[in-house]
């Protein structure tokens, strides 16, 4: 079977499996099934740049696609003019003085060597940590206990929502220069170890700086990009589409959201695969892959390294806030206390291993299996379990353990996944081409 | 003054010495097995935190079915009688994921990132097995005596304002840990297989050729490992509590343990162990209390005086294993950089 073979017979069989869960489950559900599979496609085609094109493993996903989600709550979300009121000086202020102290940490680190560098930078450390707490813990205090139950934070920017995306965008590849300027210089497995450790460093940010985000109060009911239903039902353009959809007004109102969502994020993923493949197949993508296979050798041939892998890992990562922002746009919510390392960062990894490492059609085909298999999983388990104790008796404990433990088989089966490809499959689904 | 001073140490002891001494030691157990897999096979394990999970699990069951069969220890935790089955089911495991998963990749001469991807199915494997045989629940298995020392005993003793109290669970931590570790350091100093594991962390092609077999040494790494793991995480259930997310989540730390102290450095994990716990636990802790007996009454200030927000607990371990691999990647006791 030639290789775009392969790929028409994988992607009939994806068509296959949603139209399968349209008939059996329900349409809505085989929607939302889509649109999370386009946006887990873009967190892989980010995390395949990154290891793909250049072998690192970045184990921080989570971390990335959370700072994406802030970003669609800074973005739309109106501002709280009273805490700006009552905080925004002080916020303003420690800011300041926060900047005044990384630049003179920097300044005196250019400048100086030996124990009064040390001793500068300690200086300035304390000092600045002073000056900045000073400053910082009146004024939190000021705009978190102001309309705790409603607000208690600073509030967003008030902007249409799809804003976010490219500022997810922008916020993630800031964390990830960052990041990466300290730690692109470890090794692959360290680098892993230290970015699974920064992402769960976001997360503790996101979840406790309440003047910021709610923190795991959450924040609720962001405006979108598409109409809400009840407002759709009312339209008269969309009344001949309800007759075309199908069912009743309600029911089409949502299909047709679902869509709408669908159709959004399906054309930034487009966007993106088209601009990854354009570089994977340019001058950039083949000194990408020579690094990736020798970086000696590359580096000897005059290749700036480390230049070269922070700018894919910036890359790589923005691809991932986007992907972060669509997911808290489609949620309509933010939940810092919903992100989960399992979910967010490995789920993501067994995509890309099993589409393809290096392959962006890989990764895409990737995603939407392993989704599939994630989702339908647990419906699954349900089923498998209510079969096999069908016929026992009602109070015996071994079967409503086996009942309430049947979702979580698709973590196992997840791994086995993984480790099956891996083992007898090592290229993926869509072996890398070159 | 001096009653100043003493309730301050006392407070100092309740609150920071005592913990920190505790999770210390079980942070310092689970360290030891990663950076004798780290040593050994050459790959940090991500499944560490889910066997040290599934131990337990194990165990805690057991317990149940012991205690449901009024089997008891008198004042200390009947978990100590389900240990045995625990560690048992975790070698196990370790043993079984070896076999199927890991030897193929060392036959292979995989490199360490493929190990490391590998250990990330095994550990979806084991986060779902746990959450299959015990639920994600926080379960509470702690049975026996509870203190030691009241902190309303020691006030009585004492005549301080300020208790301590020290729980038999940290007592026991200790006392368990000590062991474990004295054996451990037995066997790689005595033992003819201990040195020869050593020899192996060194340089594994000298030890292939000196005629040491690679496939005992792993199995000896994997039985060690899993039953540190199994010891940190069952002292740990009983000190704290059991949750399979928590037990996740400890990796980082036990991970930072192990390369703060130097990876394959057996005494580098057991003083990285103690210091990420120190760091949490001390840099956590508000001493405006504490203060308040040292300092005078005009000094003192309305803050808590904590340097880090609880919060930030476990992002502490991070910040000292990235400054470490970006300062001193070998650690604090020389280990290798593979």
């Amino acid at each position: 079977m030639s290789r775009s073979d392969s790929r028409m017979v994988l992607w009939g069989l994806i068509v296959a499996l949603l139209i399968a869960v349209a008939m059996f489950q329900d349409v809505a559900v085989a929607l939302t099934i889509a649109q999370l599979c386009l946006i887990s496609a873009l967190m892989a085609l980010g995390i395949n740049l990154q290891w793909g094109y250049a072998g690192l493993f970045n184990a921080g996903v989570m971390g990335f696609a959370a700072l994406g989600g802030l970003a669609a709550t800074l973005v739309s979300v109106p501002p709280v003019r009273e805490a700006w009121a009552l905080g925004g000086a002080g916020i303003a202020a420690a800011a300041i003085a926060f900047i005044a102290t990384v630049a003179a940490i920097v300044l005196s680190n250019r400048k100086m060597s030996g124990w009064p560098r040390v001793a500068a930078t300690l200086i300035f450390a304390v000092v600045g940590y002073a000056i900045v707490s000073h400053f910082l813990a009146p004024a939190i205090l000021a705009v978190e206990s102001h309309d705790a139950a409603q607000t208690g934070y600073l509030g967003g920017l008030g902007l249409p929502v799809m804003w976010s995306w490219p500022v997810g965008g922008l916020l993630a590849a800031g964390a990830a220069w960052l990041v990466g300027r300290i730690t692109l210089g470890l090794r692959a497995d360290y680098l892993a170890i230290a970015t699974l450790g920064i992402a769960e460093i976001i997360i503790a940010v996101l979840k406790n700086e309440e003047w910021l985000t709610r923190g795991v109060k959450n924040v609720t009911g962001l405006s979108r990009p598409v109409p809400f239903e009840i407002d759709l039902q009312q339209e008269q353009w969309f009344q001949p589409l309800v007759s075309l959809l199908g069912g009743d007004g309600i029911t089409a109102a949502a299909i047709f959201v679902k869509l709408a969502y669908l159709v959004l994020f399906a054309l930034v993923l487009a966007g993106a695969y088209f601009l990854a493949e354009r570089a994977l197949h340019s001058p950039w993508g083949r000194m990408m892959r020579a690094i990736r296979d020798d970086r000696e050798a590359a580096a000897a041939m005059g290749k700036d390294v480390s230049a070269r892998h922070l700018q894919i890992f910036v890359l790589g990562s923005a691809l991932i806030g986007i992907a972060g922002a669509m997911l808290t746009t489609l949620d309509g919510q933010f939940t810092p206390g919903a992100y989960n390392p399992l979910r967010f960062t490995f789920l993501i990894w067994v995509m890309v291993i099993v589409g393809g490492a290096g392959s962006n059609m890989g990764a895409v085909l990737g995603s939407f299996f392993v989704w599939f298999t994630w989702i339908e999983a647990e419906p699954l388990g349900q089923w498998l379990a209510n079969a096999i104790v069908a016929g026992w008796p009602a109070d015996s404990l071994l079967r409503i353990r086996l009942l309430d433990v049947a979702p979580h088989l698709r973590l196992v089966l997840m791994g086995l996944v993984l480790l099956l490809v891996m083992r007898f499959r090592p290229a993926g689904l869509i072996p890398m081409r070159g | 003054m001096v009653d100043g001073f003493l309730n301050a140490a006392v407070l100092f002891a309740n609150f920071v010495l005592v913990p920190g001494i505790a999770y210390g030691a079980q942070l310092a157990l689970g360290a030891l097995g990663i950076t004798l897999i780290f040593g050994i096979l050459r790959f940090g394990n991500f499944a560490h935190g889910d066997l040290m999970a599934l131990g337990t699990a194990v165990t805690i069951l057991v317990t149940w079915w012991l205690q449901a069969h009024g089997v008891s220890l008198g004042p200390l935790p009947t978990a100590l009688l389900a240990l045995p089955i625990g560690v048992a089911a975790a070698v196990a495991v370790a043993l079984v994921s070896d076999r199927l998963v890991f030897r193929y990749y060392r036959v292979t001469r995989a490199t360490p990132v493929t190990f490391m991807i590998a250990s990330v199915g095994v550990m979806f494997v084991l986060n779902g097995a746990v959450r299959f045989i015990i639920g994600v629940d926080d379960q509470n298995f702690a049975d026996g005596t509870r203190f030691l020392i009241t902190a309303n005993g020691f006030r009585e003793m004492t005549g301080l304002a300020e208790g301590l109290a020290i729980r038999s669970t940290q007592v026991l931590t200790l006392i368990v840990a000590i062991v474990a570790v004295a054996a451990l350091f037995w066997f790689l100093q005595k033992t003819v297989t201990g040195k020869a594991m050593r020899a192996f962390s060194d340089n594994e092609n000298l030890a292939r050729l000196s005629g040491i077999e690679p496939g005992v040494i792993v199995a000896y790494a994997w039985i060690i490992a899993a039953t540190l793991a199994t010891l940190a995480g069952v002292l740990y259930g009983l000190d704290k509590s059991f949750k399979p997310f928590t037990y996740f989540q400890l990796l980082m730390p036990m991970f930072a343990a192990a390369i703060v102290g130097g990876i394959g450095q057996p005494v580098g994990a057991i003083v990285g162990g103690f210091l990420v716990a120190f760091s949490e636990v001390g840099l956590t802790y508000a001493y405006k209390k504490l203060l308040a007996y040292v300092v005078p009454d005009s000094w003192a200030s309305d803050g808590l005086i904590q340097l880090i927000a609880t919060d930030y607990k476990f992002s502490i371990s991070f910040v000292i294993l990235v400054l470490t691999l970006l300062a001193r990647p070998t650690g604090l006791f020389k280990g290798k950089v593979i």
